[in-house]
């Protein structure tokens, strides 16, 4: 006897914005690969509910100064070209097969290097002669000097479709102003805070700024640090979005790298902790945990550190989207 | 099938006399009450034995909670009500199990069985660890490997044996532990049916598909078996994902009452990599048992983190009695430390002060459950604040040196602290992972 199942489907009235990032030379840019995010009208690869075109993707971080807090296990696939950004992000993009670069200047910050804006111009010049991948970049978080830096910066790679970051609630006329004239879109942050989050896209959107530009950065904490209140609020913004709210339907960016090299159980050495077994399996672990994670909560872009990590996060990706069954 | 009843359905077995007696002015608002789950049934005094019975099975929850084990490490599992965690939370934190095969020398075997038992951790005060040991027939001989699993280990046993007859002669030998037996199917429904009956145990059912499995829960639970657990049969990351997903809507959303009973999931494969991204998609999206292969303390400590993180109740601020913490036996040489009452700060730094094996006092500031950066900005870490509580506390008169260490990230306070108390206050580290260092390269008492 055949027994009736309901239909568990549920469908959505809004499909998430698609975001392309790069421009080709038909474009006004020198990029030979785009990266399109963004369009699903399902949560996470519940492809049963509804369309999901565009995988998520993984961007590898680069910088514009050699890191000096990196633990040894995520310094070593990088030590030979940790002195200059672009052998960096090619090393990146043909060994490790980033899909985009996430250049971070963090050279810039007042408190560290305090390096110029034209320092920070060479570093994205070089970066964009040596990869042909779209790139993120990520300013130094000091808002005055980010916006004493991005004027530069965004007209230095005019035209390349690059994703500027970061807008808060505080500072976001400047780089939504310099994204509008130079042909970028933006990042636009908020402190593990839905109702901030929706507060920064309405300010972009005021000052005049395409809600299809925008990309959601809800903050990220790595696993065991928070990690549940961020996973939550995403999943809230995306389910909010799906459901029709326009102003929480952008594509969602996590900065999975820069928070998990920072916590005790990706770095501490095997001999300081003898019960967690060997840190140059755990530390890539970690990550790649934190990365899964955070897929399953809707994560577009993901910027990521350790290459065997990042391997492991394209392979989960390529298995969520039904590769290969 | 029985369907979750509506107010109004309710409203109709009810006397229907506005009574009151069951403090609501009338039935109906009481069957709204009722209906909603917020008020049990029995509350109506004057509610007839037909009423009960009618409700009795529209009202049960929409998923069974099943116990898996007996004593300290019994494992419950199910009884979920929730899609997702912000719309209520995750109640029982799914069970993760080691498979060992039985077809192993039995000295391996009770050395596998050892170690899965050994991936226990604390974080956060909370210890986390593997639940379940899953032995698996693979041609060995199954009575005695169970039994040796069950000498080495005190966690509670899954039986992996799709033979009726070797399951029953292992379960002869030990079947007291409530273990969950696993797999019921299609061919062996009846007799492992009697096994779980005589033995009181949980038992898996696999089936094919969601289809398959609602087929097989109906017959068991005319045979008398009710404590379930479904596996839909699928493997593989996105199939597994796709079934549990179908499971928990039926369950929770359709109330299917077939699949109203916890899932089991297999994470297989070689790479640890692949298994940890089913593990960890299984732990957030719906599976209440986990079975994995053998893994290392560096695979386990991760899963188990996810674990921890999605079954954390959203609603409880993670906040940690607001007091003074001894560390390693303090004495008037030793240093005292100030930070928040946020759970994940406050362990943080006890762990790292642990490590630094430097007894100390630990000088918790009530910030509501906000940790140092949140606290400060928010007004609740203010300088006020840390000399009204660390004077109530009394430390500084157990200490002969008047120093006080503040975390760095709130450097700004010291020269309030220090001209409204005369104490001396030295700025701690930025982040807790560098407590070691300065405790021991540079605190000084004197």
């Amino acid at each position: 006897m055949a027994i009736e199942v309901p239909d568990v489907r549920e469908s959505f009235s809004q499909a998430i914005y698609t975001v392309t990032l790069g421009a080709t030379p038909q474009e006004g840019g020198t990029r030979e690969r785009l990266i399109t995010v963004g369009g699903e009208r399902a949560l996470p690869f519940h492809h049963f509910d509804g369309e999901i075109p565009h995988p998520p993707v993984v961007a590898m971080e680069v910088w514009d100064i050699p890191p000096q807090d990196w633990p040894p296990v995520v310094r070593a696939p990088f030590q030979d070209v940790f002195d200059d950004p672009g052998e960096w992000a090619k090393k990146c993009v043909e060994e490790y097969g980033a899909a985009l670069i996430c250049l971070r200047l963090v050279g810039c910050d007042p408190n560290g290097a305090n390096r110029s804006p034209q320092e920070a111009v060479q570093a994205v010049r070089r970066v964009l002669e040596a990869v042909k991948v779209p790139l993120i970049i990520w300013g130094c978080g000091v808002p005055d000097k980010d916006n004493d830096v991005f004027p530069s910066v965004a007209e230095a790679a005019q035209g390349e479709n690059c994703l500027l970051g970061t807008i808060t609630e505080d500072n976001y006329k400047t780089l939504t102003a310099l994204a509008t004239a130079y042909g970028h879109k933006v990042i636009a942050e908020s402190p593990v805070d839905i109702n901030i989050a929706k507060q920064v896209n309405i300010l972009a959107m005021d000052a005049g700024f395409p809600l299809e530009g925008l990309v959601m950065y809800p903050s990220t904490a790595a696993l065991g640090y928070g990690l549940e209140y961020v996973y939550t609020i995403m999943e809230r913004t995306r389910i909010a979005g799906l459901r029709g709210d326009k102003l929480m339907a952008m594509p969602m960016l996590v900065d999975v790298g820069r928070e998990v090299w920072g916590v005790k159980e990706a770095r501490a050495p095997v001999e300081e902790q003898p019960e967690w077994g060997d840190e140059r399996a755990r530390g890539p672990f970690w990550e790649a945990a934190t990365a899964y994670t955070y897929l399953l909560a809707g994560a577009d872009i993901l910027i990521m550190r350790h290459p065997e990590a990042v391997r492991a996060t394209k392979l989960a990706i390529g298995k969520l989207m039904g590769e290969g069954a | 099938m029985a369907k979750r009843l509506t107010g109004i359905e309710i409203y109709k077995l009810l006397p229907r006399t506005n009574c009151r007696d069951c403090g609501f002015p009338t039935c109906m608002a009481f069957a709204m009450q009722v209906a909603a789950k917020k008020v049990a049934l029995d509350q109506c005094p004057h509610v007839s034995e037909e009423a009960k019975a009618a409700l009795g099975e529209a009202q049960a929850p929409p998923m069974r909670t099943v116990t898996i084990g007996t004593g300290d490490r019994a494992w419950e599992v199910g009884g979920e009500t929730v899609l997702f965690r912000h719309e209520e939370k995750f109640h029982r934190p799914c069970a993760i199990a080691v498979r060992v095969p039985d077809d192993l020398p039995p000295q391996e075997l009770s050395a596998r069985v050892k170690e899965a038992t050994s991936l226990r951790f604390v974080r956060i005060g909370q210890e986390i660890g593997v639940n379940l040991i899953a032995v698996e027939h693979r041609g060995g001989d199954f009575p005695t490997a169970v039994q040796a699993a069950r000498e080495a280990s005190d966690l509670p046993l899954m039986l992996i044996c799709e033979d009726p007859d070797l399951l029953g002669k292992a379960l002869a030998a030990c079947g007291d532990g409530r273990p969950l037996l696993y797999p019921a199917t299609s061919g062996n429904l009846e007799a492992m049916a009697a096994l779980a009956v005589e033995h009181s145990c949980p038992l898996g059912v696999k089936g094919d598909g969601v289809e398959g499995l609602a087929a097989l829960t109906g017959k068991l639970k005319e045979l008398g078996v009710e404590d379930l657990v479904l596996d839909p049969g699928a493997r593989g990351l996105l199939p597994t994902l796709t079934a549990l997903v179908h499971l928990r809507r039926l369950a929770l959303v359709k109330t299917f009452r077939p699949v109203g009973y916890p899932t089991l999931a297999f994470a297989v494969g070689d790479d640890p990599y692949e298994l940890l991204a089913q593990g960890v998609a299984y732990v957030c999206k719906y599976a209440s048992v986990v079975v994995f292969p053998p893994i290392g303390p560096e695979l386990a400590l991760p899963l188990l983190a996810a674990r921890q993180n999605i079954y954390t109740d959203p609603q409880v601020p993670n906040a940690i009695e607001a007091k003074l913490y001894e560390v390693g036996g303090p004495g008037p040489d030793s240093p005292v430390l100030v930070t928040t009452n946020f759970a994940l700060t406050y362990f943080t730094v006890e762990g790292e002060v642990e490590r630094s094996k430097v007894p100390a006092y630990i000088a918790v500031i009530d910030t509501e459950g906000l940790g140092v950066l949140n606290a400060y900005a928010d007004d609740r870490l203010t300088a006020e604040k840390i000399i009204k509580t660390v004077r109530e506390y009394g430390v500084m008169d157990r200490v002969n040196h008047g120093k006080i260490i503040i975390p760095g990230l709130v450097a700004v306070l010291k020269m309030e602290i220090q001209e409204e108390t005369g104490w001396e206050v030295i700025v701690g580290p930025e982040d807790a992972a560098g407590i070691p260092a300065f405790l021991k390269n540079e605190w000084k008492p004197n």
